[in-house]
């Protein structure tokens, strides 16, 4: 359906726990390659016209404290092998964890059976655009330090420091988690790839609590990290790649200062606590990418997936406005300073890759162009329904035991042509709000109607940053809040933020997924007051 | 051997335990299989099956812990796997928050298994998938639908000599039906762990209905309106809620259970008089298993007694630091209400709207559990005791805490499942007073 609910994430769900030592290395490729043959020589000894087979060792580890202790750490490995084939013009699927030929010969002659039962009430049969094979290649996440070999006491001293910075700085409460991600991903088909893939993420969050005793209120702030696709240098600190806004506030591009931020969130979270409540009506909201990044994801990532468009996810995560008719009329889906591209290969990103789950060479494509929509996102059986005789890239499955399916790419808002900055930008706004970090967000099943919220508020006037502002949420409706995009800084100011856990399908999946931009203004926003009294 | 006998469990349970050299040992065996099908547009999509078993073992040394975990359960891989728990508690930091396993604990079993349930075969899926599609193709509408199913297990034992074993079963329909034209939409869920009474043919007729009904809708004002809350409606507002009734959030003063000053609500008035939420691990059609996730027994637990707060969610650490006893923590979440069904609260309404359910619902402000969200497949205005015309889509900013002050009138409470939650729920239909609508969706 979209984004999950933070406390909701349960590292237990992603595979076994294991120790830490057994994070370190690989299976070795030869062997993969050998479990692979035999997949693909039992399909097409099955009668298969397609067999794809995906070796997967999935790592992950999870470091998450409380105020000065830690709480918890785990590690999980899931390794095994899906199988999945095409025959009688139906998809056929089967996985398993015996790592043998045998057993995968054995799981593939599941598939094809499967295939087999499910070609009897297809209606029409699957098309697959053609993907050239490859031969034997190789790609791996361009990182400078492998997390999986920090020693686990380093993470932790980094975290409880962060903490103890918060907790000096006033805040009351604090947590914070590391979140580190490993995908050794091993593709063989029958169109002849054979690609190993080394695929590393990693995410640092942090919420500071402040608490005012006497008045019963409390106000968090969480950190102004993104989820990214680094090793462990994200976390080294690197000050080239710190943003400072006119009035001060720091936000982070491709390297974060987490005890910094702590501090800052300290602070901040304090000073919440007795900002002016928002007076409700129209503003001109400046968006920093911290916050930008949810708005595209929930009202441009999800209504152009083309699977939305067509229907298939109609019963759970739901459909789209962004309707076919449209994408041939070149609906105008927002003002003409609007851009926005997909993509599977932007540098640090999280949906970067070398190739998709299904052998198919990642690449960069328009979906909006100069405010009109010309077109989605496709994997390999869709591509045909669009006119397009290539897949854009987009597929994958969040472990060896689920079958891929169309995810989201990185979609994300090019940055302004002409030179502009943050500072030059505010200059211009009589009445608006400056919003940092991303807060509460909620869409339609149609991706029309949404609200969102942010982590801090600044009142502009007159083309000044006044004051910290509360209870801020701005309603929009997708292609007027697009039309009203009346501004967009420079490429010097373009970060990504995103998503580790974005949930779509039944059973549900979760992938992880990056946007960029650069501070952008968007005219006459209705903005609500959110504040309640329980009396 | 996915579903293992109590004998069996039992067997390899009191081997981990015994095989552990550290200061205590817990050591969980479950064990499920779960079946599903999914259809759209009118034919169906995917369909599986995944067996999945697990042991897991939690070992200390001193405030030291170590968990591990394997799916063989020969005797050199449990020997393993209780070294590896050794050895990651030896390298663990201390945790200043450990508690000690739980004392041996006396469970009364209870009503979570149904051989009906744990019998179904992918033949059933099918039909279930066919009871769906076949109506929906023949009134030219479109059905997208998901059938989930299973069976499971849980055994666990500990160092002290505690032991428990037992069967689970759920099953889980949802279907969405289109009019061809995308102007209508309607839903209909179910949720039971036994299958015996579920008819998809029978079911699929509401959301058939909603769907034709819900084409050529009206645009209302965005405002505070009188609602019909259907029960699958009001679930996803009243447990979001409930994942607020945490002890130590609320004696931290970081919850809207915090009192000024200090301290919780327990024993405060917080909701209308007539609000009654309990947890009771036995409750007849909506059981969970007789324990928690730490083991601790469960107990039939008032939540909220006629509108005042009676007890919170005490970790077994924040209890002992407290001075309270806890108990398991629930695992459903039942609230009382009248004995009027869904069409009767209609009938006995002067002006209102219907929501058949709510979406993508997220919080705003935990100060006040402001939520928002929006209404989907299905809202119409009630005129007279009449349904009398489909409204567009709202979003939704309210809060469950204001909206349970705002009580009309509670109907005949029913077993519903959340999108989002993993509580077994027993709500009623509700009618509300000023319920807050802030902007309207063109979504259908």
């Amino acid at each position: 359906m979209g984004l999950g609910i933070g406390g909701a994430v349960v590292p237990s769900i992603f595979g076994k726990a294991v120790a830490a030592e057994q994070l370190l290395g690989a299976l070795d490729v030869a062997f993969k390659k050998r479990l692979a043959d035999a997949g693909l020589n039992a399909a097409t000894a099955a009668g298969c016209s397609y067999c794809d087979v995906r070796v997967g060792r999935y790592l992950r580890q999870f470091v998450i404290t409380r105020d000065a202790h830690i709480e918890n750490v785990v590690n999980t490995e899931s390794t095994g092998v899906g199988i999945r084939v095409l025959a009688g013009g139906a998809w056929g699927f089967a996985a398993t964890n015996d790592l043998t030929p045998e057993g995968v010969a054995t799981a593939a002659r599941q598939a094809a059976a499967i295939a087999k039962a499910n070609a009897k009430s297809q209606t029409s049969p699957v098309q697959l655009a053609p993907t050239p094979g490859l031969g034997e290649v190789s790609w791996k996440t361009p990182i400078k330090k492998n997390s999986m070999e920090v020693p686990l006491k380093d993470k932790a001293d980094l975290l409880l420091q962060v903490n103890a910075a918060a907790l000096g700085a006033g805040a009351n409460f604090v947590n914070s988690l590391l979140f580190l991600v490993n995908e050794q991903k091993y593709f063989a088909s029958t169109d002849g790839s054979y690609i190993d893939q080394d695929v590393h993420r990693i995410w640092a969050p942090m919420t500071v609590t402040a608490i005012d005793k006497a008045t019963g209120k409390f106000r968090t702030r969480d950190g102004l990290s993104a989820p990214m696709g680094l090793g462990f240098e994200y976390l080294d600190g690197d000050k080239a790649q710190k943003y400072v806004s006119p009035n001060g506030v720091v936000n982070y591009g491709m390297s974060y200062d987490m005890k910094e931020d702590a501090v800052a969130a300290a602070r901040q979270a304090r000073e919440k606590l007795s900002a002016p409540s928002v007076k409700p009506g129209k503003y001109d909201l400046v968006l920093d990418p911290s916050h930008t990044w949810l708005t595209i994801h929930e009202s441009v990532g999800h209504p152009l997936e083309l699977d939305r468009v067509l229907g298939y996810e109609a019963n759970f995560a739901g459909t789209s406005f962004a309707t076919m008719d449209k994408r041939d009329a070149r609906f105008q889906y927002g003002s003409p300073l609007v851009n926005l591209t997909a993509d599977k290969i932007a540098p640090g990103s999280l949906g970067g890759v070398g190739y998709d789950d299904e052998g198919v060479k990642t690449k960069k494509w328009d979906l909006i162009r100069d405010g009109k929509l010309v077109d989605y996102q496709t994997i390999r059986d869709q591509a045909h329904i669009v006119g397009k005789t290539e897949s854009d890239g987009c597929c994958y499955a969040d472990s060896w035991s689920s079958v891929q399916f169309q995810r989201m790419a990185n979609v994300s808002l090019e940055a302004g042509k002409s030179k502009l900055s943050v500072a030059d930008m505010i200059k211009d706004v009589e009445n608006g709000i400056y919003i940092v970090g991303d807060g509460s967000f909620s869409i339609d099943q149609q991706r029309y109607n949404a609200q969102f919220g942010g982590q801090l508020f600044y009142e502009i006037k007159n083309g000044q940053i006044t004051r910290m502002l509360e209870d801020v949420a701005y309603q929009m409706r997708t292609p007027e809040f697009w039309a009203a995009c009346s501004a967009i800084c420079d490429a010097s100011d373009y970060r990504l933020g995103g998503s580790f856990f974005d949930g779509k399908g039944q059973p549900s999946q979760s992938s992880a997924v990056s946007h960029g931009s650069s501070t952008a203004r968007f005219n006459g926003i209705n903005v609500i007051n959110t504040a309640r009294s329980l009396g | 051997m996915t579903i293992l006998t109590e004998e069996q469990a039992r067997a390899i349970l009191t081997k981990v335990v015994a095989m552990s050299k550290a200061d205590e040992c817990t050591a969980q065996l479950t064990g499920s299989t779960n079946g599903n099908i999914r259809f759209a547009l009118n034919n169906v999509s995917t369909s599986g099956i995944v067996d999945d078993s697990e042991l897991g073992v939690q070992v200390a040394y001193g405030k030291r812990v170590g968990i591990a975990t394997i799916n063989q359960f020969d005797d050199a891989s449990l020997e393993r796997v209780v070294r590896r728990a050794e050895d990651l508690a030896r390298l663990a930091p201390e945790n200043p928050e450990f508690v000690p396993a739980v004392a041996k604990q006396a469970y009364k079993p209870t009503d979570t298994f149904s051989p009906t349930t744990a019998a179904i075969t992918p033949e059933y899926r099918a039909k279930v998938a066919a009871d769906s599609i076949t109506p929906c193709k023949n009134e030219k509408l479109i059905a997208a639908g998901f059938l989930q199913d299973g069976q499971s297990f849980v055994a666990f034992a500990n160092s002290n000599g505690n032991f428990g074993y037992q069967r689970a079963t759920s099953l889980d329909y949802t279907c969405t039906v289109r009019t061809e034209d995308g102007r209508g939409s309607g839903w209909v869920g179910r949720n039971l762990q036994d299958s015996t009474s579920f008819d998809a043919g029978d079911e699929v007729q509401t959301a058939m209905r909603k769907a034709a009904a819900s084409a050529d809708a009206k645009a209302l004002e965005p405002g505070k309106y009188t609602v019909i809350l259907e029960p699958a409606a009001a679930a996803g507002l009243v447990s979001f809620m409930m994942n607020f009734f945490d002890a130590r959030q609320a004696d931290e003063g970081r919850s809207f259970l915090s009192k000024k000053g200090g301290g919780n609500k327990i024993g405060e008035q917080v909701y209308d008089p007539r609000v009654n939420i309990y947890a009771d691990p036995w409750a007849p059609g909506a059981a969970v298993m007789p324990w928690d996730s730490d083991g601790l027994a469960r107990e039939r637990t008032p939540i909220v007694e006629n509108g005042k707060v009676m007890n919170l969610d005490y970790s077994r650490y924040w209890a002992q630091k407290q001075g309270k006893r806890a108990v398991g923590t629930p695992g459903n979440l039942l609230m009382s209400g009248g004995t009027k069904s869904t069409a009767e609260l209609i009938a006995g309404t002067q002006r209102g709207i219907l929501v058949t359910r709510t979406w993508y619902i997220r919080m705003v402000d935990p100060q006040t559990v402001l939520l928002t969200g929006l209404t989907r497949d299905g809202t119409f205005y009630i005129e007279n005791g009449q349904i009398k015309y489909p409204v567009k889509n709202f979003r939704f900013n309210e809060s469950p805490v204001i909206m349970l002050n705002n009580i009309d009138e509670l109907g005949k409470p029913v077993r519903v499942a959340g999108d989002e939650s993993s509580f077994v729920m027993v709500l009623p239909p509700m009618r509300l007073r000023d319920f807050t609508f802030t902007s309207l969706s063109d979504a259908v």
